[in-house]
């Protein structure tokens, strides 16, 4: 397969995953400011950071609400992040290595992309953003359906779940830095309707509201959801999760190439300090501090797959 | 227009034998229900990406090429004809390229003018002396055909350099056997599906003398942001061979080779979709990010193919054009089966006074132009439109030539008001290797969707019909 072949497979999932992500982020903001928040410019300002988006939005906007944040991070063109630029960017990359893809998987994109810049041609008022929301969670599962249903499983298919994971790991990583102080156990705060609201927030981005009280035994309580969303292997948005999955499909590579990588060896060294935690301990090194180590880890990773199957050179 | 035309179906009086039994088909289909069947086979082109880019749109929106579901039918007989005539004609070409890089007797012989070929910025001095494999130049070739009547088959024009649309072909035949299955058990229609595993094998052929084991072939494309990026992609899918952009390719150890996930591999056969000049920027246009750097020198080394050769566009320019039947002759000892269209050299003081004088009854086109930019067609013009061109036509007469506006053959296109004719051409394609010409049966017609209009290339509005060549 050509570098530039696994680059594109690579960040053609990477950009589908974020757009997912990023629809996720609105949805979770949109329902806690309606329902919930006395203080929305907050909430849609954590939906901004945590989009890694800051910069760009205040360069434009003064201040944050639910139409320019949503407006932003759905239909901008000028941000490179709005779930817009990146079904665009997962459709170019997709032409790109249109001969590795079967045609499920090409079509599903195509069809995705199409349908997505119709929908976000003009500006989504409150009430079409629902549907809008579920329109591209529903594009994002077919293509997930279509690539597990209809691909080989060979290079071609790890280097599609490599970028999936990678995003993946890095958006849950995010999402927990920025609300982390909602879950430091705070002995003034424990139990109060502010906690409950965060909390719900932050499960709602990763879509685990629920699968957190099938999985949980706990009560719903600050060490139990950070354990939930680091160290549950069972959670497929879990850092712990992600780790794993990401040294298998490395394995897998390694296997079919006869060749143990570099990247190979940093995401086993990644999965090693997941592996056998106990939540404790990490509130213990500092949350912030652990999780702003797991997102320079994830990058470095990404890196370094970038050069061991020469993406670009 | 001039005179009445040939329409291939109704013919001049009565229903012509290759369309019988479509006509008795389509006489017992519902209009409503072959306007869906339209409606599907657009949605089928978009969700598939069957697009191009038109260069020089601002919205760099991609658009599909109007897909029109009557098909147009060749007899088995009239199709053996035209292939005869385009076999001998692909083998003059390659005859003629090979001679002109290398002994020169045509331009000895006085045949062609000297002036001709050594002013003609698609000649490659960097070709001379050069035999690439099997002698073969143009290994693809589109060769651009019309009708005036049931014997009257003209070449209109000579895609040696890279030409394109044959996605088309097959895309337009697997669409058509999708919406209605019933016509091809009906129909006996000759394959041409076949064709990306004959261009493969074709290209397989032409792999350099030393190349050992199976050639390792590869499509070189533009990028995706090419007009012609589909086809490109399509066609290293349907040959399951990669497709390969300049900035992956390097040298390695005399040969070309390409970065994959493991390391560099060496490339046999490179059918690159990328135009001379761009090929490779130590030999031609320093600029270029398109090409691979160095892959002049591989070529000349005997160790990489280029398919087709660089330096066969000497054969597409429209004044050579004009000496084609003389060419055919010079080398196969035959007279050319395929005629050319009258061709007036504006080069020609007394000729170009000709086409001054009769401009609003000729078509001009450049010499080096394609796709259907920078002609005029003297019947649609205006009086305004005529004075311009007649400006550049004197400034630059030997720029241009000029053409008697030919009375295209119609076939009908599906309308909501039923069936009305529209002119066509034909592009039937061959494939040239060191052993064989191999022509599939078939080729992409190109449809002037505009009542009464002859241009039916793709950026001025023009749409495709699935072609069938008939069995016995």
């Amino acid at each position: 397969m050509l570098g530039k072949t696994a680059g594109g497979l690579y960040w053609m999932f990477r950009f589908l995953e974020r757009a997912e992500n990023t629809a996720r982020l609105i949805e979770a903001g949109f329902r806690i400011a309606l329902t919930r928040s006395s203080d929305p410019a907050s909430e849609w300002k954590s939906v901004i950071v945590t989009s890694a988006a800051q910069l760009a939005y205040d360069e434009k906007y003064d201040g944050y609400d639910s139409a320019r944040v949503t407006d932003f991070l759905l239909r901008d063109p000028e941000n490179p992040g709005s779930v817009y630029s990146v079904i665009k960017a997962a459709r170019d990359n997709a032409r790109l290595v249109r001969t590795a893809l079967t045609t499920e998987v090409w079509s599903a994109v195509n069809e995705t992309w199409m349908l997505l810049t119709e929908r976000l041609k003009h500006p989504t008022p409150e009430t079409d953003l629902p549907e809008v929301l579920a329109a591209i969670r529903h594009q994002s599962a077919l293509v997930r359906g279509a690539l597990h249903g209809t691909m080989l499983r060979n290079d071609i298919y790890d280097f599609c779940r490599l970028g999936t994971l990678i995003e993946r790991m890095d958006n849950t990583a995010r999402i927990i830095d920025v609300k982390y102080f909602a879950l430091l156990p705070s002995p003034s705060f424990v139990g109060s309707r502010m906690d409950n609201v965060q909390w719900e927030t932050l499960l709602r981005s990763v879509s685990a509201h629920r699968s957190f009280r099938w999985a949980s035994d706990d009560d719903f309580n600050a060490p139990s959801i950070a354990r939930f969303l680091i160290l549950d292997r069972r959670m497929p948005r879990s850092l712990a999760f992600c780790a794993g999955t990401l040294v298998e499909n490395l394995n897998y590579l390694a296997e079919d190439y006869d060749q143990k990588t570099r990247s190979l060896e940093l995401a086993e060294a990644l999965q090693m300090r997941l592996k056998g935690r106990d939540i404790g301990s990490i509130f213990d090194e500092g949350l912030h501090e652990f999780l702003s180590s797991i997102l320079s880890d994830t990058a470095g990773i990404g890196m370094q797959i970038e050069e061991d199957y020469r993406f670009n050179s | 227009m001039t005179g009445t035309h040939f329409d291939e179906m109704r013919g001049n009086d009565s229903l012509r034998a290759p369309y019988q039994a479509y006509e008795h088909w389509f006489a017992a289909q519902d209009n409503a229900r072959l306007s869906k069947k339209a409606g599907e086979a657009e949605a089928f082109f978009r969700r598939t990406g069957i697009t191009f880019n038109v260069y020089g749109q601002a919205d760099a929106e991609e658009r599909l090429i109007p897909f029109d579901l009557v098909p147009r039918i060749l007899s088995n007989s009239e199709w053996s004809r035209l292939a005869k005539g385009i076999e001998q004609r692909v083998r003059g070409i390659n005859a003629f390229l090979h001679d002109l890089y290398n002994r020169q007797e045509i331009l000895r012989a006085g045949v062609v003018p000297i002036k001709l070929v050594a002013e003609n910025d698609a000649f490659l001095p960097q070709m001379l002396g050069f035999s690439p494999p099997g002698g073969v130049y143009t290994h693809i070739v589109g060769t651009d055909i019309v009708r005036t009547g049931e014997d009257e088959f003209f070449v209109l024009e000579d895609n040696a350099r890279t030409p394109s649309g044959v996605s088309y072909m097959l895309e337009n035949r697997e669409t058509m056997l999708q919406m209605f299955p019933e016509l091809f058990s009906k129909i006996k229609v000759q394959r041409v599906s076949d064709y990306p595993k004959n261009l493969r094998r074709s290209l397989e052929a032409s792999a350099p003398a030393n190349c050992e084991g199976r050639p390792c072939v590869v499509v070189l494309t533009p990028g995706i942001h090419n007009s012609a990026y589909y086809e490109h992609s399509y066609l290293a899918d349907q040959m399951g061979v990669e497709l390969v952009e300049g900035h992956d390719l390097r040298v390695v150890d005399g040969h070309i080779a390409m970065r994959t996930t493991k390391g560099y591999k060496v490339i046999d056969v490179i059918y690159r979709r990328v135009d001379d000049d761009f090929l490779d920027p130590l030999t031609f246009n320093p600029e270029s990010m398109l090409g691979a750097p160095g892959i002049m020198d591989v070529y000349r080394a005997g160790n990489i193919t280029i398919t087709n050769a660089p330096g066969t566009g000497v054969a597409d320019d429209k004044a050579i054009y004009s000496y084609m039947p003389d060419i055919v002759e010079f080398y196969t000892g035959e007279k050319a089966i395929l005629k050319n269209v009258e061709t007036f050299r504006c080069s020609e003081p007394d000729t170009l006074k000709y086409v001054l004088d009769n401009l609003s009854e000729l078509v001009v086109k450049e010499v080096h132009g394609s796709g259907g930019y920078g002609m005029l067609v003297g019947p649609a013009a205006t009086k305004d439109e005529c004075a311009e061109f007649a400006k550049k036509l004197k400034a630059k007469p030997a720029n241009y030539i000029a053409q008697p506006t030919l009375s295209l053959s119609t076939v009908p296109i599906f309308t909501e008001a039923g069936l009305a004719p529209r002119h066509v051409d034909l592009r039937p394609f061959a494939l040239v290797s060191p052993g064989e010409v191999n022509i599939v049966p078939g080729g992409l017609t190109r449809v002037a969707l505009q009542e009464g209009s002859l241009v039916v290339n793709s950026s001025q509005g023009g749409g495709t019909k699935d072609t069938w060549v008939l069995e016995d």
